[in-house]
């Protein structure tokens, strides 16, 4: 069993080296879809204990679109693709061809093309992932909610809970240029899962 | 309304007790449970927002205020500790949603529901009647227990303000 307190730092430069693979692969996909430059940070990692891990997204009342699939196959956890609420509007409003500072309540429209974003984006990261580490990766399908940050984020936070008292997250946030859309992808390996992907590169737990 | 009023925030996995005239909260429930105690005689509250059924199916279980079961022992000693008496106290319990609709509904997506129903068994053995309830559905929700009368405030996005 891994454990999240002895990462040392060649674990977790491993671990962000993932993060970013995966995050330009899928800020990459966007790009494509909406047909913008969208530019990528630095990724993070983050251990967080769980009062505080809602602050990464603006506090746990701060209102976000989370999109999470479950990961299965030689890696198992989940990923998640969250959206601070002004950017998920952006967003759709940018592939659905509105005025980029439209707001409203989301439509059905709207959920699906989220949805379906989440779903692109979440399975380029993963699919970069499996070719890195030659692991098998099956993601689900889709999962869409709105609702407070510590809401969506109590799903990943729990299946921490099972085992320790922290969580570790690989964050990436990437931004489309001057519209500010600002989005992290989470990937939550399952503890199992860590010491696979780190072996799977050579390097030992 | 007294000037000195505090509110005194209950993060995940944590507990938390307040006597008059403050207001215990947690912010953002989602799958996790808020287990809201109240003396209604000395005006002492409890909160415990918990994210696990149970402490002995879990290795790795030190951390009390994480499972349903310990937290609520914690949560009621604490309160007699203040001078509220078990016989008095009474619950009131909100959240374990799921937030994500998945079809297959796994062991890990009925999470919320599990919380919700290790919350009624441990609050049973303990004799405390739970009094009033919102949980389940698919929506989170920040709570505040006010030790003045021992409302439970509920706020949703999209859902509305409840109180019970």
């Amino acid at each position: 069993m891994v454990d999240i307190d002895k990462l040392n730092h060649l674990h977790l430069d491993i671990l962000k080296e993932i993060g970013n693979i995966g995050a330009g692969n899928a800020t990459t996909a966007l790009s494509k879809l909406i047909n913008k430059k969208v530019d990528m940070k630095v990724p993070k990692v983050n251990i967080l204990e769980f009062k505080n891990l809602a602050d990464i997204l603006g506090g746990p009342e701060n209102p976000v679109v989370g999109v999470l699939l479950d990961v299965s196959g030689e890696i198992e956890g989940m990923m998640m693709f969250v959206l601070e609420q002004r950017s998920a509007h952006t967003l759709v409003n940018i592939l659905m061809e509105r005025d980029i500072h439209h707001i409203s309540e989301f439509s059905e429209m709207d959920i699906s093309a989220l949805n379906e974003i989440g779903n692109i984006l979440a399975s380029s990261y993963l699919s970069s992932l499996s070719a890195l580490t030659r692991l098998m990766i099956v993601p689900s399908i889709p999962h869409l909610a709105f609702d407070m940050a510590g809401a969506i984020l109590s799903v990943p936070a729990i299946e921490f809970g099972k085992v320790g008292d922290r969580v570790l997250l690989i964050e990436t946030e990437f931004a489309e240029g001057i519209d500010r859309v600002v989005g992290y992808f989470i990937l939550i390996p399952d503890i199992k899962s860590f010491k696979k992907i780190l072996s799977s590169l050579g390097v030992s737990v | 309304m007294m000037s000195s009023q505090e509110i005194i925030k209950v993060g995940m996995a944590d507990l938390n007790t307040a006597v008059y005239p403050d207001i215990l909260t947690t912010l953002g429930l989602g799958s996790c449970v808020g287990i809201a105690l109240y003396d209604p005689v000395a005006r002492i509250g409890g909160l415990a927002h918990i994210m696990l059924p149970d402490s002995t199916q879990i290795k790795n279980n030190s951390n009390k205020a994480k499972f349903a079961d310990t937290a609520t022992i914690i949560l009621v000693e604490e309160m007699i500790k203040l001078g509220a008496v078990k016989e008095r106290i009474v619950a009131k319990l909100a959240g374990g949603a799921q937030m994500f609709a998945f079809n297959n509904a796994n062991e890990l997506m009925r999470i919320g529901q599990r919380n919700v129903a290790a919350a009624h068994s441990i609050l049973e053995k303990l004799g405390i009647k739970v009094i009033a309830s919102d949980t389940g559905e698919n929506y989170g929700r920040t709570i505040e227990l006010y030790t003045e009368d021992g409302r439970l405030v509920i706020k949703t996005i999209g859902h509305g303000i409840k109180e019970i």
